[in-house]
């Protein structure tokens, strides 16, 4: 897939060097820049459709985690024009499902949430609450799914598909109408397990999937985005290993070792 | 300086704003440097005594005496400021808006409440003396009622938020939150 060839970006009048076959989002992890995301997760194929990564390339708004970088392009990032969008765009994710975060176990560590911190939001909107009636799913003896969280990013549809090889999750109906359905009747019905990776933390960015037993595991105070700003881990690397994960995005194998590591880290997790 | 009036109400709340407004602790002292306090349940005036400058509402509105105090509110306020993820959004009461499998919510919120086996109700009937307020439909936050100017998120905003907010209103000046003010629970 990727050359290897050496590419020239400019980004925000910034000069940096990418890959050529990277996308515009990898290509700027790489360099220490954030562009804010939600539907794409280190590990994941990206899906392009929570909108939340678009710059603006050669005049065109472009989704960054699927678009691949090219050569001499010109890219806005940090533009009011698209900062505007990215906030109204989570602006619209708060008003269309149910988002409570006073109640919600995610609070803390959820993306949107923190999406919504990083952005600054906190003055009213014009949208109006659509409130929808949505239903929860607690057949599972271990995990349990408020569908009135979902913001339909498709990450554990893709994390059962391509990392679990199990086909959980999928989307059904169109539209509006769009929502994650299970395959069966309900999640017990399904080969859904506790240790599959789309069950894990990284994957649900927001607290639809609710793992049983395990809530409220860290303090106020102590939660993932409390004092740090999502994206802070991307902004305060510049080129590092750590972000080698990040750039091999495309070849996932069932069988392959991340997989194990995010097991692992779970349990560690647990344990604290 | 001239003094500010401020007035303050709870709503569909659970006076939790009104107890982290009091958490500014002795801080409390160079807010009355700063303000005067007109209607609010801090110091039980029930009733405008005058126009106010900035008016605080905790909580949506979840009932017809709450829609009426806060078009009071409206009127009497130059500023209005919602506090608080009710007041925003609803908060918890507006979980009475979208029950799973439910055609009719209220119904279904009240029969839990009021008609099922596990609350010693003995005849089964739901509250309707004509003193109380008449229950809305759905819970609605102020935006949807009135015109709100500012907001200030939190469940219930911390006494620092509520500090550097009312610090910035007083001085004609838009809240503005850092990063670790602003939070949604």
């Amino acid at each position: 897939m990727s050359d290897n060839k050496k590419i020239t970006l400019t980004i925000d009048g910034k000069t940096i060097q990418a890959e050529s076959g990277q996308s515009i989002m990898n290509a700027c992890d790489a360099q220490g820049i954030y562009i804010p995301r939600l539907c794409d997760s280190t590990g994941l194929v990206p899906q392009g459709s929570c909108r939340v990564c678009s710059v603006k390339v050669n005049g065109r708004v472009v989704a960054a985690c699927t678009q691949p970088a090219e050569d001499g392009a010109n890219i806005e990032h940090e533009s009011d024009e698209i900062q505007g969008y990215r906030k109204d765009l989570v602006r619209m994710l708060f008003h269309e499902g149910n988002h409570l975060c006073p109640i919600c176990e995610a609070s803390g560590r959820c993306e949107l949430q923190a999406m919504a911190y990083r952005f600054g939001i906190s003055q009213a909107t014009t949208y109006p609450y659509l409130q929808p009636v949505r239903p929860v799913d607690a057949s599972h003896p271990d995990i349990a799914l408020d569908n009135n969280r979902c913001i339909l990013c498709g990450r554990c549809i893709r994390a059962s598909r391509d990392v679990d090889g199990k086909n959980v999750f999928e989307y059904v109906g169109r539209g509006i109408h769009k929502r994650i359905g299970v395959n069966g009747d309900c999640l017990a019905d399904t080969n859904a397990d506790l240790n599959d990776y789309a069950m894990s933390l990284e994957v649900c960015p927001v607290g639809c999937i609710i793992r049983k037993g395990e809530g409220f595991f860290s303090p106020v105070g102590e939660r993932q985005y409390d004092s740090d700003k999502i994206g802070s881990n991307i902004e305060n690397h510049t080129a590092h290993s750590s972000l080698g994960k990040l750039i091999k995005v495309h070849q996932i194998d069932p069988n392959d070792a991340i997989h194990d590591d995010i097991d692992q880290s779970n349990v560690n997790e647990d344990k604290s | 300086m001239k003094k500010k009036r401020i007035a303050t109400t709870s709503l569909a709340g659970c006076f939790g704003c009104h107890m982290s407004l009091l958490d500014i602790d002795e801080r409390i002292f160079d807010l009355l440097e700063l303000v005067e306090f007109d209607r609010s349940p801090l110091n039980d005036l029930k009733k405008f005594t005058r126009r106010c400058d900035i008016g605080l509402i905790e909580g949506g509105c979840c009932n017809e005496e709450n829609v009426h105090v806060l078009r009071e509110f409206r009127q009497n306020c130059d500023i209005l400021v919602a506090v608080g993820q009710c007041a925003m959004m609803g908060g918890l009461p507006v979980m009475r808006n979208a029950i799973m499998h439910s055609d009719d919510p209220l119904r279904e919120c009240l029969d839990e409440a009021f008609c099922t086996p596990k609350v010693l109700n003995p005849e089964n009937q739901i509250p309707n003396d004509p003193a109380l307020p008449l229950l809305l439909d759905k819970v609605y936050t102020c935006v949807d009622v009135v015109k709100i100017d500012y907001q200030i998120p939190g469940c219930p905003p911390s006494g620092e938020t509520i500090w550097r907010a009312l610090n910035a209103l007083v001085k004609n000046e838009a809240p503005a939150l850092e990063y670790d003010l602003i939070k949604y629970d």
